[in-house]
């Protein structure tokens, strides 16, 4: 009977993209002796566990419903849409199998995808690189994002234009939830959807590749009014940035959750309380 | 007073953990320990420090696994009878006991660009603005530790890419002048290339060693990564570029 | 009997010590040309330089118009009791603005005034707001910025490299070398060189309770005075008034004096300001004498006099250490420095993020809201090698000192933020004198071969002694005896105790044995640098026993006052057949104009 050896997952992921994973040769082994795999005593293994089962439960979780559900479960109930379907993008040309979240979700998906934060999450909880600091990292070479695949994460500055526009179209989203046949009025589900654009913006804005683009590039910010204005803009930015993870975990949660509470609603397993009354 | 266990490494690369029994208080540090290890039961255990302040940079070490200042970890941490293991970094070659080769960071620093100033003033005086500086004055608080360099993976776990990498130590010091007010030269393009800001996958280990408390991936990595990326890979400025509107900086 | 291989190195300029000294001299000498190494005994960069926080004075002018080298030359001369070699301090004011220009050229990053132009703090002793700085780590600036420098100019620095003894040419009576050992391995390592200069920083390790490093061991002083040179004012040994004084393993760790030049204010356990009741008649004049006139001058020296906070460093010592001795001390005998009160929280993170951290991280204090505790820790050595002040060249040809190592400069008291200029100002200096008598100079000197084998003998006794004194103990021995018979407050009976304890270390220094072998081994290296030590601590006691007087950094409680024919005289040292000889010089004449600086006040 073969033995499956539990990091044999990681050794096909690794394979996936190009890294080779090797067992260290013996006489590195002895070297390295003194410290083993590590020699912390902490709990090291929590966040990175954490970070990869909850980036885990996510992808899961929009893969199922807004690419393989799509049509086949409602994502729009009275003033509210589900944000992965923002802005709607739905004709009859297309077959009902294909969700029309995908037209859109590359954006977002590319955004979040090569997002400094999340490149630095995904590295550490799967492709263990390393898992924790000063812990041993499995694959026994490396280079990092200086060559194909990895070397595409340099598309984030493209990714950062397509998700700026997402910006408005969700805030526009938000503001659609407060009005209902005619009628202006408030329910969770607005102050739901709102919340989402909010964190999506903090998100968005407090990117990295953003703060560069608004002032991180300039070496001076006093040499014109517009350089001071900039530096304004980049130091709002910057704040936003120096708390990039809370923003992508809030905003990551709230996004799926928003989703999950228009499907809820639509379903009629929950009721939503609002000024309108009942949707159906 | 209270006793700890030490698991020091002793010699070489053949060398071994060996267990001493040392006592301690509680307003104490690591290094205290080591020095009172040192005094009494090891008077050759080779220790590099020298400020005892956390200002020079010498003492680093591993605590229990952990990259860090031995002058800046305290004793009250710890309770009377716990195992504490200190061992030298382990990126760099083992010289002896907690001392190690730190020598190629010495060759980082001479191939990195070097600060070219503009020309002075009329008045022989250099300006700047407290704000354009402020940038460049977190890159100066470096105390030449190399925690940073020590905890990277990128060679921690890959020795084979020191040639092609300077390391985050470096990645500061280049920031530090290409950032610079009064830099003239090094802003060129290509004065980023060839130092391997694209082996750093950015999992921020050096930001979280860091005892100088310097965010260098947030501030100096990561927006040199976007200067390079302005020159090579942003669509919007490459078209910019091809029709002569704006330049890059 | 030298069966030890050496290596063997020639270079046109030796610089030993690579501080901000010996970095800026090295700089120098390899702009004109010659072929220049600095050996230094740390890794590179990690000098004690590093430690300085305030800053560094230059009459800029940036900060108060008024200031001019005048004014920064009257304070440094009037801080340090006259005793002052007067060209140099006029020097030192006269080059200190272009050196810090330079450092910025360097890529030095100064806190800037809203004008853009450099920023200058308070200090004490200074009349105007004059240092130039860097939050509060001046000193990691300047030597980052220099070790850049260095490094792009392609300097050699040889590392980790402990230098034993200075080499003489018996002929001519030059310096022609240098002999040491690489820390790492303990192989021998031989210098020939036309110029040396030495840059080796201070003496402070031979206090129990100091700010100074294990570098600290005066292997400068001790080297040169054992190659002939004269030493200078070695009495003289500035306790800073503001060490940490708890917990007991940061004892003695520096706290700038940057936080009375923000606004703290030193206060006893009565919450007194009792700096007002220590007011010497020679600052009276120009001293608040109230705590609103202090407060007011914060904000404009105009309004105000200076605050009796910002004495010179020996008034602050002395009078902290009398509040102490008075019953009226903090919990861990010191007394409290308060700036929580004072300033606000962001303001003080913004100056003193290093003391914050410091602070925090060591001792467990929010300085934004709890006073700090602190007390007088050996802080300077304004004594050392008797230097020309044009070309910081000793009595021995071909030997140059700088910075710390060299005297004259500061007197009998060093003001705070003089220390970082003179060492760019005569470092460069240094450089150039020791450039041009190497450029003089044709041929290397002889290397006396007997005089290598009988250090290489001397330097190996530590293996061979088995069984004998652990040179940590002795050390501590050393430390403990300074420290209460020739510390802060000295008399005749104790400094000769002291006298007779040195006699007594040195026959225990006969016998010291190190364990292991040449591998890396610090017992072995202090061991050698114990005698360094206490060849230093000698001439201190000595210089000490001859100046029957109180006076800046020297307190005698047997003669609490200045002596009028003592004020005329610098104590010279001389080594002599291994006897230290003690001689007092009439200090040189200052030029009318300068003299007429002291008198329209």
């Amino acid at each position: 009977m073969k033995v499956i050896n539990k990091n044999q997952f990681i050794i096909t992921y690794f394979n996936l993209y190009g890294v080779k994973l090797v067992t260290q040769s013996t006489q590195e082994e002895s070297l390295l002796n003194r410290y083993g795999k590590t020699l912390r005593t902490d709990r090291w293994w929590f966040e990175p566990l954490l970070v990869g089962i909850g980036l885990f439960l996510f992808i899961m979780y929009s893969t199922v419903s807004a690419a393989i559900l799509g049509n086949y479960w409602s994502y729009e109930i009275g003033p509210y849409l589900s944000p992965f379907f923002e802005p709607l993008f739905y004709t009859d040309v297309i077959p009902k199998w294909v969700s029309p979240a995908i037209f859109i979700l590359w954006a977002p998906l590319s955004f979040r995808m090569t997002c400094y934060y999340y490149r630095r999450a995904y590295y550490r909880s799967y492709f263990l690189s390393p898992p924790a600091c000063a812990v041993r990292e499995p694959a026994n070479s490396y280079a990092g994002e200086s060559t194909v695949p990895l070397i595409v994460q340099n598309i984030h500055r493209f990714a950062m234009y397509g998700a700026l526009i997402f910006v408005p179209i969700l805030w526009n989203g938000a503001i659609r939830s407060f009005y209902w046949e005619g009628e202006i009025g408030i329910g969770v589900g607005s102050l739901i959807l709102t919340l989402n654009a909010f964190l999506l913006s903090g998100y968005t804005l407090g990117c990295h590749s953003f703060r560069h683009l608004v002032g991180g590039g300039l070496n001076s910010f006093t040499g014109s009014k517009y350089q001071v204005i900039r530096k304004k803009v980049w130091d709002m930015v910057s704040s936003l940035n120096a708390h990039h993870k809370k923003w992508a975990w809030s905003s990551l949660i709230i996004v799926g959750f928003s989703d999950l509470y228009v499907h809820m609603v639509a379903a009629e397993w929950i009721v939503d309380f609002n000024t309108w009354g009942s949707f159906f | 007073m209270p006793i700890v266990e030490l698991k020091v490494w002793r010699g070489g690369d053949d060398g071994e953990y060996q267990t001493f029994h040392v006592e301690y208080d509680e307003g104490e540090v690591i290094l205290d320990v080591v020095h009172r290890l040192q005094s009494t039961q090891a008077q050759d255990l080779a220790v590099r420090w020298n400020c005892k302040a956390g200002k020079c940079g010498s003492c680093s070490a591993e605590v229990n696994g952990k990259p860090s200042l031995m002058c800046m970890t305290r004793m009250i941490n710890f309770t009377s009878g716990d195992v504490i293991a200190i061992s030298p970094m382990k990126t760099f070659p083992l010289i002896k006991d907690l001392v190690t080769d730190v020598a190629w960071n010495y060759e980082n620093a001479r191939k990195v660009p070097h600060f070219k100033p503009k020309e002075r003033d009329a008045d022989g005086k250099h300006r700047m603005m407290q704000i354009d500086i402020e940038r460049g004055q977190e890159f100066h608080q470096c105390i030449e530790c190399y925690l940073c360099q020590n905890v990277c993976h990128v060679i921690r776990d890959h020795p084979e890419n020191k040639e092609n990498f300077v390391g985050p130590r470096f990645f500061i010091q280049m920031a530090q002048v290409n950032m610079h007010p009064l830099e003239s030269v090094s802003q060129k393009p290509d004065a980023l290339e060839g130092y391997g800001l694209d082996y750093c996958n950015i999992t921020k280990c050096c930001t979280d060693v860091c005892p100088a408390g310097i965010k260098i991936t947030d501030n100096a990595i990561i927006p040199l990564k976007e200067r390079l990326i302005d020159d090579k890979f942003d669509p919007l400025r490459w078209l910019g570029r091809k029709i002569k509107i704006g330049n890059s900086k | 009997m030298t069966d030890f291989e050496i290596e063997e190195h020639e270079y046109d300029v030796l610089v030993i010590g690579a501080g901000g000294a010996g970095l800026r001299a090295a700089i120098e000498s390899m702009a004109l040309g010659c072929k220049t190494a600095v050996v230094c005994k740390s890794l590179f960069g990690k000098a004690h330089t590093v430690m300085a926080e305030g800053g560094m004075a230059a009459a800029m002018g940036n900060v108060y118009s008024e200031d001019n080298w005048k004014v920064h030359f009257r304070d440094t001369m009037r801080g340090g009791k006259m005793l002052n070699n007067w060209r140099m301090a006029q020097i030192h004011a006269q080059e200190a603005p272009d050196r810090v220009l330079e450092l910025e050229e360097y890529g030095a990053l100064f806190d800037r005034t809203e004008d853009g132009l450099i920023l200058q703090r308070d200090f004490g002793g200074h009349k105007y707001a004059r240092l130039a700085h860097v939050g509060d780590s001046t000193g990691l600036e300047m030597i980052r910025t220099e070790q850049q420098k260095a490094a792009s100019l392609g300097v050699k620095v040889f590392a980790e490299c402990t230098i034993n003894r200075l080499i003489l040419d018996k002929e001519s009576n030059s310096i022609s070398g240098a002999i040491g050992y690489w820390r790492e391995k303990g192989n021998l390592i031989l210098f020939k060189a036309k110029s040396i200069i030495l840059a080796t920083g201070g003496l402070g390790k031979m206090y129990a309770i100091t700010s100074n490093s294990w570098e600290g061991t005066g292997d400068g002083h001790a080297m040169a005075m054992m190659a002939g040179a004269e030493m200078v004012d070695m009495e003289f040994v500035q306790f800073h008034p503001t060490g940490m004084v708890w917990p007991p393993s940061v004892k003695g760790i520096l706290v700038t004096e940057g936080v009375r030049g923000d606004g703290g204010t030193l206060r006893n356990s009565t919450q007194e300001r009792f700096m007002f009741n220590y007011i010497p008649e020679m600052f009276a004049a120009e001293t608040a004498s109230s705590e609103e006139e202090a407060d007011a001058w914060y904000d404009d020296h105009n309004l105000g006099r200076r605050t009796p906070d910002l004495l010179p460093r020996d008034e602050v010592a002395r009078a902290i250490n009398s509040e102490v001795k008075a019953g009226r001390g903090s919990p861990h005998g010191g007394v409290f420095l308060d700036i929580a009160t004072r300033r606000s929280s962001e303001y003080i993170q913004k100056r003193l993020p290093s003391m914050y951290h410091q602070f925090m991280q060591l001792a467990g204090v929010d300085i934004t809201s709890e006073p700090m505790e602190v007390g007088p820790t050996c802080h300077y050595a304004m004594g050392g090698i008797k230097v020309d002040a044009e070309t910081e060249a000793s009595s021995v040809s071909g030997l140059f000192a700088a910075g710390e190592v060299a005297g004259g400069l500061h007197g009998a008291n060093r003001l705070g933020g003089n220390s970082l200029s003179d060492l760019v100002v005569f470092g460069r200096r240094a450089g150039k004198g020791a450039a041009e008598f190497a450029k003089g100079k044709n041929e290397f000197s002889t290397i006396d071969k007997e005089f290598i084998d009988t250090t290489i003998n001397n330097m190996m006794k530590p293996f061979e002694n088995e069984g004998g004194q652990n040179p940590y103990a002795i050390h501590k021995e050393l430390q403990d005896s300074m420290q209460s018979l020739a510390g802060i407050i000295r008399t005749e009976d104790e400094l000769i105790q002291m006298l007779n304890k040195i006699g007594e270390l040195k026959e225990k220094m006969k016998t010291v044995s190190v364990d292991g072998n040449r591998w890396f081994n610090p017992g072995w290296h202090l061991a050698l640098d114990l005698e360094f030590m206490i060849a230093n601590a000698e001439c201190l006691v000595r210089a000490a026993i001859e100046r029957k007087e109180s006076r800046g950094g020297h307190t005698r409680d047997d003669y609490p006052n200045t002596s009028p024919e003592l004020s005329k005289v610098n104590f010279i040292l001389k080594q002599i057949d291994d006897e230290i000889q003690v001689e007092a010089k009439p200090l040189d004449e200052m030029p009318e104009e300068l003299k007429q600086l002291f008198e329209d006040n």
